[in-house]
Parts: C-alpha cells; structure tokens; sequence
C-alpha cells in the first residue's frame, strides 16, 4: 500500500484518493472553436516520468495538487490548488 | 530445410533428429528505406504487417520494435476474444477479429489454440438482469450471437460458482456468447511474426524510435536507435505508449494510461471450461490449457507507465475471486504481472490518420487490444496501403472527439473501462 500526502490530513493509504486530471488543463474562455474545445475535454499530455496532477482525498473532500512520476510512482510533493492549477 | 508446419512434418523431423527447422522468422539489418514503416512488434503492428503483404502486396515494409515481439500487452493479457459489444460499429470491427480468430491458426499455419469455449458475464440482481436483457437484445440485432441465461443455465455451465443463499454476490442470471473464448497469446504474435517475415517483412527488434522524420508538413519515417528509416507512409500501434510517441510526432491524443493488473494460479486438474465475468467483483476468470487459473480484475486507478501493480487492486480481485469460487480457497498464485493500456474517454479504438499526415494511428484498445488484433491489423494495413478508411474503421478516426460522435461502450457494453 503506497502513502499519498495530502495537504490537508497527511500521509494516508492509497486507496483513500482519487485521480481528478492533469494539473493545467484549463477550461477555454470565448467563443473556442471544436478543436480546442476537445483538446480541453478529452486530449492529455499523459506524461511518462514526472507528471503534475489534481488528486482528492476522498475522506476529507479536499482537491490538491500532486507532483508524481508515472513510471516509479515515487510522490515529490503535494500542495493545496494555485493559480496555475485552476487559473482562479 | 522445413518450413511448413504439419504433422507430417514434425514426423519428418523427428525422423531427422530435429535439423531441417528453419528460424521462425528473419532478423535482417534495417535497409535505409520501405514502402511503408510500422512501430510496435506486438500483436497489433505484426498482424497489420502481415495483412500489408498478404491483402495488398505492400511487402517492402519494415517492423520496428524497440523490445522484442510480443513483449509488450501481448505478453501481458489474458487472452479473451469476444465480440458481443453494445453499438453496431463496435460489433463490426469486434465481429470482424473474432471471425479472423476462427480460421487464424489455418491462415498463419501457426497453431494459435483459438478455443471458443463461451464467455459467460453474469448478472447479480434483478436490476442488472434487466440491463443483460438489454444489452442482449442489442448484441443480437448487432449480428453477434448471444443468449439471456437464467439461474439454472449458469449453473449447468459453472457449477463450481458460489450459489448458497448467503452468497454476497447471488447469481439471477447472465449474459452468453457460446464462440467466444480464449487464444493462446504469445503463439498470435510469432505465427503473425512468422507469416508476414515469409511475405518478405523485415521485423527489426532492439529498434526503438527517437524521433519521427517530419518534412513539408509529413511524417517521411523514423530516426531509430539503428539509423534513420525513410517511407512515405508510417503506421504505429504501441498500446501503453501511444501518448509518448504523439508527444514525439506533435500531437496529443486522448489517452491515459493506466496499469491493468492480471494473475495466474498454480496448474491444476480442469475445472473450468469456460471463461466466467462478474461485472460487480470487478473479476474474470478463465482457465489455461496447461491448468492455470488466468484471473484478471479492474484497472489500477493510479495513471502509470510502470508495469507493475498495486498491492490494493490485487486483493480486491482476489477477495472478488473467492466470493464467486471458495473452492479455488487453497489455490497457490504463482505469477502476477501488469500491462499498460490506453484508456480512452469512450472505451473505443482510435484508428485513422494522425494530426501528422502520413502517420497513421491504431491505439487506445483500453483493456481489449488483445481480442481485435487482427482486425487492427487488418485496418490500419488499409489505411497505409490505400491511405484512406476501411468502412469499419471511419467511424473509429480521432474526429470523432472534435465532432462529438463517441461511441461510448463504457456506458454501452458496462465495461469498467
């Protein structure tokens, strides 16, 4: 069983998140044509190696911001959600 | 020297003490230029090599693996060839490599131990009975047989299933698909290995790509890790890295990969000839012609390139497998292993022309590339020897995300992924 850190609660069991997307992908604003309308809803970098993701810890509801890479799973570090995320 | 396999030559060659076999396939040097390029050595890029030479007579060809062949997904499924999906265009491409398996081994002369031994997906209320009923009805209308099975018909055909009254996941019924069954995995990629490399197919392993050739606009070949190859059409069928090589090539694709987890018991006596789904354990099991239980569950939700599994996945299909069969209690696991599959938002292939003209897609199978390689290969073969669409395949282009038009089996055919 893999320890994933929230911000929030600390290291906690694996099973206890969920996979929410790319960090990054931020929805278009206008008039955006079908392309770059799909490209936001269904096309990913899907990184091999280091990788920026948006993760929630189901028990205390909290989105984050994980750094991961997909090849040895190892976690770098984990924030709560910033600008670059979800552009607020 | 003996190329053909029959009886009568095994017979020969027992007689000559086992000298006159000739290699299974060629292992020539990359010539600096084909007619057409395909990437990826596993089940897929091989059929799509051999369909080149034998339905369009494009036999200058080369096949670039950066392993060796069938060391990918195809060395990492387990084996299942259906076709009862829920949309017509999904029978007709599932409908078309299930009727390839049938006649493959006679076609390769390459014993692929295609064994139609039924697929049995149960269902676990009344509620999901309703939902099979459904889905049979399409699958039916679809061309694919498929029968609705009560209680006492899932009994007569898995006995060993846990039907007490106290069982957490009773049975009410289920859905049948009696030619559906298993392959032998590995022997679909030598036999497609063997027959496209006797139609003049150079299959190139330790050969893996580092960049693509882009000129005016058009994919013109691959740098590789032996020298540049140059042709004016490229094909790539690399399930688990479809996303790496479009980040080479310019382009995104909607693909997340993910590891898909499988396990197998220690050998025993036959006690399951069929192969058996519980959509609600999330697990599968069928058996091996050498006695092993091939037991397969749902995706580790965790996006990886790292062939290996979790240890939470793992005990869920197996908490699973003991639910359906407690008599499998004492069963020792012998090997467990993970592939990587693309998962694509509607749980369908992509296949068509790539962003970059001149390369040409077959990717994003999800969990059942196995089951349509040789209809991948059979499409994406047309689409480089004629650059346009088979009719099966339109309906499967990359377009489809831009225009809306998904073919949705995972709400369609209720497979997780």
């Amino acid at each position: 069983m893999q320890l994933f850190p929230c911000p929030f609660c600390g290291p906690r069991e694996e099973s206890e998140f969920h996979y929410g997307g790319e960090a990054g992908n931020l929805r278009p604003d206008g008039d955006v044509t079908a392309e770059r309308w799909a490209g936001y809803l269904h096309m990913r970098d899907n990184p091999k190696g280091p990788t920026r993701e948006i993760w929630v810890h189901m028990t205390c509801g909290e989105f984050f911001a994980m750094s991961r890479d997909s090849v040895n799973h190892k976690v770098s570090g984990s924030s709560a959600l910033g600008e670059a995320e979800h552009g607020a | 020297m003996t190329r053909h396999y029959s009886a009568l030559s095994l017979f020969k060659e027992g007689i000559a003490g086992q000298t006159g076999w000739v290699k299974a396939w060629r292992s020539p040097d990359p010539k600096p230029r084909y007619d057409a390029i395909i990437i990826g050595g596993g089940g897929h890029g091989l059929a799509t090599a051999y369909y080149l030479a034998k339905n369009h007579g494009v036999t200058n060809v080369a096949l670039l693996e950066k392993g060796w062949i069938g060391g990918g997904n195809t060395g990492r499924n387990t084996t299942v060839v259906r076709s009862n999906y829920f949309y017509p265009e999904s029978a007709a491409i599932y409908g078309l490599a299930h009727s390839l398996y049938k006649t493959l081994s006679k076609d390769l002369n390459y014993n692929v131990m295609f064994s139609a031994r039924g697929i049995l997906t149960l269902a676990h209320s009344e509620a999901a009975m309703e939902t099979a009923a459904r889905s049979v009805n399409a699958i039916q209308v679809n061309g694919i047989d498929c029968e609705l099975f009560s209680v006492e018909d899932v009994r007569r055909v898995v006995p060993i299933y846990n039907f007490s009254p106290n069982a957490r996941f009773p049975v009410y019924g289920g859905t049948w698909q009696p030619s559906g069954g298993t392959a032998r995995h590995d022997a679909v990629a030598w036999g497609y290995a063997r027959a496209a490399s006797r139609l003049g197919v150079d299959i190139i392993q330790n050969c893996e790509i580092t960049d693509f050739i882009i000129e005016g606009g058009r994919c013109r070949g691959v740098v590789t890790s032996r020298g540049a190859i140059r042709a004016e059409r490229t094909g790539m069928a690399v399930a688990g890295h479809s996303s790496v090589l479009a980040a080479k090539a310019g382009f995104r694709l909607p693909v997340n990969s993910y590891a898909l987890q499988a396990c197998v018991s220690e050998p025993v006596k036959p006690i399951i000839d069929t192969v058996v789904i519980s959509p609600d354990t999330g697990v599968y099991v069928s058996q091996s012609d050498k006695g092993e239980l091939v037991i397969g569950g749902a995706l580790d939700r965790i996006p990886s390139y790292g062939q290996r599994g979790n240890l939470p996945v793992l005990e869920g299909v197996i908490a699973g497998m003991l639910e359906m069969f407690p008599i499998f209690g004492q069963l020792k696991m012998m090997r467990q292993w993970a592939g990587i599959v693309d998962v694509v938002p509607d749980s369908s292939p992509i296949i068509g022309e790539s962003p970059l003209p001149g390369l040409f897609l077959n990717c994003g199978w999800g969990t059942g590339g196995f089951k349509a390689i040789p209809a991948g290969g059979t499409l994406l073969a047309h689409l480089l020897a004629t650059g346009r669409h088979h009719d099966i395949s339109r309906p499967f282009d990359l377009d489809r995300f831009a225009r809306g038009r998904l073919i949705d089996e995972a709400a369609g055919s209720g497979i997780a992924h």
